[in-house]
């Protein structure tokens, strides 16, 4: 039943409810999840594991871990709970602003800002970072405005924000390949004399390689893990495990859990509570330091969800089912931290309505902000092909300003 | 367009810091200086690549560098295309100056996806901030009787990304300086070698005047038809045009390109507008290739010089044939004169 043949073609149950018999052609809409992407979906929910490092439960209880323990402020913890709740908000808006016409397309992290607030608040300013294409958490915590992420969905840009003041990496979208050159700016830290015995560990450095389940499978990812390995560079690799690439489920990825693939290349592998944020944040920060002390590379598998679509784009009823989400609603990263904060009298009422009200006005400011966004005029297209430029180039440019200078000339219209 | 200066920095100091030269050397020599004078003039150079390291190469040029330069600064790589060129980008972004070499042309594909998807288009994407100063030496082309995926010329998928620059030597001069003007380039530069031709000599002089590495160059001036040419041909095209002097009495005009992108045609739209016959000359297969393109500019730019149409003589457009065939695959000395007489019979 899980043979690779059945899984390409899903097949729905017929009005009987038996399934139709295999080599039969796939029905015109197949729009419902198979009985196997059911039942991977559903155990998920359930299969953390025993290697799954938690510090917060569902239900907001604080547990103890023996290697992963951490010390939180009232006020830290009430920083990563307003982190985390703007980033949401942000993603709501802007999924939003995709439906209205706004945005071609929206990438949504929702149900992953524990893995993402977690991981970014554990990097210091000096570290790098390289992310996917769903990193809008770890983008807010190196400084990066919400409204510079617009332009990617917008398609005014490729990216707005500064990669080198920021060091977050623009946002690589072909799956895997920014591992591989997370992999080399760790080793240029190492060659650099950034990490390691004896150096100021004010200033050592480690670079985080942001990349999803399904681009465990890609060639780029693996080679990563062997080059991360064999120079000992300085790399958190941080797989958001959220279960789901687009359609294919992790057992399509993977026949053992992501993180007991590190041993294998031979480094560590941990598997945290992606949707709990203390977690996340306490093992991502010893990673690091594991790193800047010259004992990277980690791999990371942060045990997340993807609550909403892949994209905008994307239908998930046609492969998963309603149930499922309702089983990881209860196990929601902020609800966790909301119930932690109550219990702790951390945070009273008028706390969580601050957050509230600072949050719709970042939602009507990124609103505003993307409805004024400007559309580049064409010679932004021949912009920065090359640093030295080209002669083609600027040739092709040239003419094709003033063939369009001509309908500006006549009044005229292309 | 800025070009690098490479003649206002300090030298090679590999038996030449007399200003004598070395001599003559061969093209893989010359690379091994021009790579060594980059590593000692820059100290963010670095080279990568498989087995370039203890045994300098399976071609021999990075010969001795790692003894000189440290493992930090040659690196004996994973068996990993896709990797090396990866993780170059990574060294780049962090201030490093990569030098990789793919082992063998054939090889390049793994690494396809990180030179298209990244290397090419991160300056773009991040509009200047990141710039890409990567170099990816390949060696090159047919006629060594090598098994497949060993002499094959896959520079025209590279000239057709936008983002990249392609260049190609053809002597051991040229190999000298380009190899140093591509590294000191902040731009992501293909580096073809011409591995059959790693063994020609020629006198290199170091205090000569080397040209901008994106122009080509008039190597032999004529006056019957134009030959252009790049890499490995070159030397074909030479010695085609020494035949047809001595057989014929046609004078044959030679241009080696040496950039393949952006080209450098102004040599050549002078010559067809003076001569009005061009033959150009390539190992790799014609359709939609470099001979095309410069076919296609050639007809836009002097279409009432030619004489006759664009002549293409060219590898054929099949894989590249089991080697025991290379000598009819490639273009030889007698394919470039029988396209030159296809031209003058128009």
């Amino acid at each position: 039943m899980s043979s690779p043949e059945y899984w390409t073609k899903p097949q729905p149950p017929d009005a009987a409810g038996s399934e139709s018999p295999p080599g039969s052609p796939p029905a015109a809409t197949a729009a419902r999840p198979t009985a196997e992407q059911v039942i991977a979906g559903l155990r998920a929910t359930s299969e953390g594991g025993p290697d799954l490092v938690q510090l917060l439960t569902p239900e907001g209880e604080r547990v103890a871990h023996p290697h992963f323990d951490i010390d939180i402020t009232p006020e830290e913890l009430r920083g990563l709970y307003r982190d985390m709740v703007l980033v949401r908000r942000a993603d709501r808006e802007s999924n939003a602003l995709q439906r209205q016409g706004q945005l071609g397309i929206w990438v949504p992290l929702l149900g992953q800002e524990a893995a993402q607030i977690g991981a970014g608040r554990a990097m210091r300013p000096r570290d790098m970072a390289f992310p996917s294409y769903r990193e809008h958490g770890v983008a807010w915590c190196r400084g990066i405005d919400p409204t510079e992420l617009l332009g990617i969905f917008r398609g005014t840009d490729h990216g707005s924000w500064d990669p080198v003041a920021t060091r977050f990496h623009p946002y690589t979208i072909v799956i895997g390949n920014q591992c591989l050159n997370a992999v080399g700016y760790a080793m240029g830290q190492r060659f650099d004399g950034r990490i390691g015995d004896g150096h100021d560990s004010a200033d050592a450095e480690a670079t985080v390689a942001f990349f999803g389940d399904g681009a465990t499978s890609q060639g780029d990812v693996n080679e990563a893990f062997v080059w991360g390995a064999v120079y000992d560079a300085p790399v958190v690799f941080f797989c958001q495990n959220n279960q789901w690439a687009i359609s294919e489920p992790m057992e399509r990825q993977s026949r053992i859990p992501l993180y007991q693939r590190a041993s294998g290349y031979g480094f560590p592998g941990i598997r945290v509570d992606g949707n709990d944020v203390l977690a996340t944040l306490a093992v991502t920060r010893w990673a690091l330091e594991e790193c800047r002390s010259g004992n990277g590379p980690v791999l990371i598998e942060a045990f997340t969800y993807r609550m909403d679509a892949h994209t905008t784009s994307d239908d998930p009823s046609r492969y998963r089912l309603a149930d499922e989400l309702e089983a990881w609603k209860l196990k929601d990263p902020i609800e966790r931290v909301k119930a932690y904060l109550h219990r702790q009298q951390w945070a009273d009422r008028d706390y969580f309505e601050e957050v509230d009200r600072e949050s719709d006005a970042l939602a009507a400011r990124l609103r505003e902000f993307c409805q004024r966004m400007p559309v580049p005029s064409a010679d932004r297209m021949f912009s920065e092909v090359y640093a030295n430029g080209s002669p083609v180039v600027a040739a092709q440019r040239d003419e094709f300003l003033t063939y369009l200078s001509q309908f500006e000339q006549t009044g005229g219209e292309r | 367009m800025t070009e690098v200066d490479v003649r206002s920095r300090p030298r090679a100091t590999d038996g030449s810091a007399t200003g004598q030269g070395p001599g003559k050397v061969t093209i893989g020599k010359a690379l091994n200086l021009g790579l060594r004078a980059a590593m000692e003039r820059d100290p963010k150079v670095i080279l990568m690549g498989e087995d370039i390291g203890r045994l300098g190469g399976v071609f021999r040029i990075t010969d001795g560098l790692q003894k000189d330069f440290g493992e930090q600064r040659v690196l004996d790589t994973p068996l990993a295309e896709s990797g090396i060129v990866g993780a170059a980008i990574g060294l780049a972004i962090r201030g490093y100056r990569p030098v990789c070499e793919i082992q063998f042309d054939g090889f390049i594909f793994p690494a396809f996806d990180q030179i298209v998807s990244q290397l090419a288009k991160l300056n773009y994407r991040s509009q200047g901030r990141i710039r890409m100063p990567v170099v990816i030496r390949v060696p090159f082309g047919g006629g060594i009787g090598a098994v497949e995926h060993h002499s094959e010329s896959p520079e025209s998928y590279f000239a057709h990304t936008a983002g990249l620059k392609v260049v190609a030597c053809s002597n051991p001069v040229d190999a000298y300086w380009m190899i140093q003007q591509a590294i000191e380039s902040d731009e992501p530069v293909l580096f073809f070698e011409p591995k059959r031709r790693y063994h020609e000599k020629a006198e290199l002089d170091l205090s000569a005047t080397p040209a901008p590495l994106h122009s080509s160059r008039v190597l032999r001036p004529g006056t019957t038809a134009t030959l252009a040419c790049y890499g490995p041909m070159v030397k074909t095209c030479l010695e085609a045009a020494e035949s047809a002097a001595e057989q014929e009495g046609h004078e044959l005009e030679v241009i080696d390109l040496r950039t393949l992108s952006p080209l450098d045609l102004e040599p050549v739209y002078e010559s067809v507008r003076r001569i009005g016959r061009l033959v150009v000359a390539s190992e790799a297969p014609g359709e939609s290739s470099i001979a095309s393109e410069i076919a296609a500019r050639v007809q836009q730019e002097c279409f009432y010089s030619l004489e006759a149409p664009v002549v293409r003589v060219t590898g054929f457009d099949t894989p590249y044939p089991p080697s025991k065939l290379e000598e009819e695959y490639l273009p030889d000395l007698d394919r470039v004169l029988h396209a030159v007489e296809q031209s003058l019979g128009w």
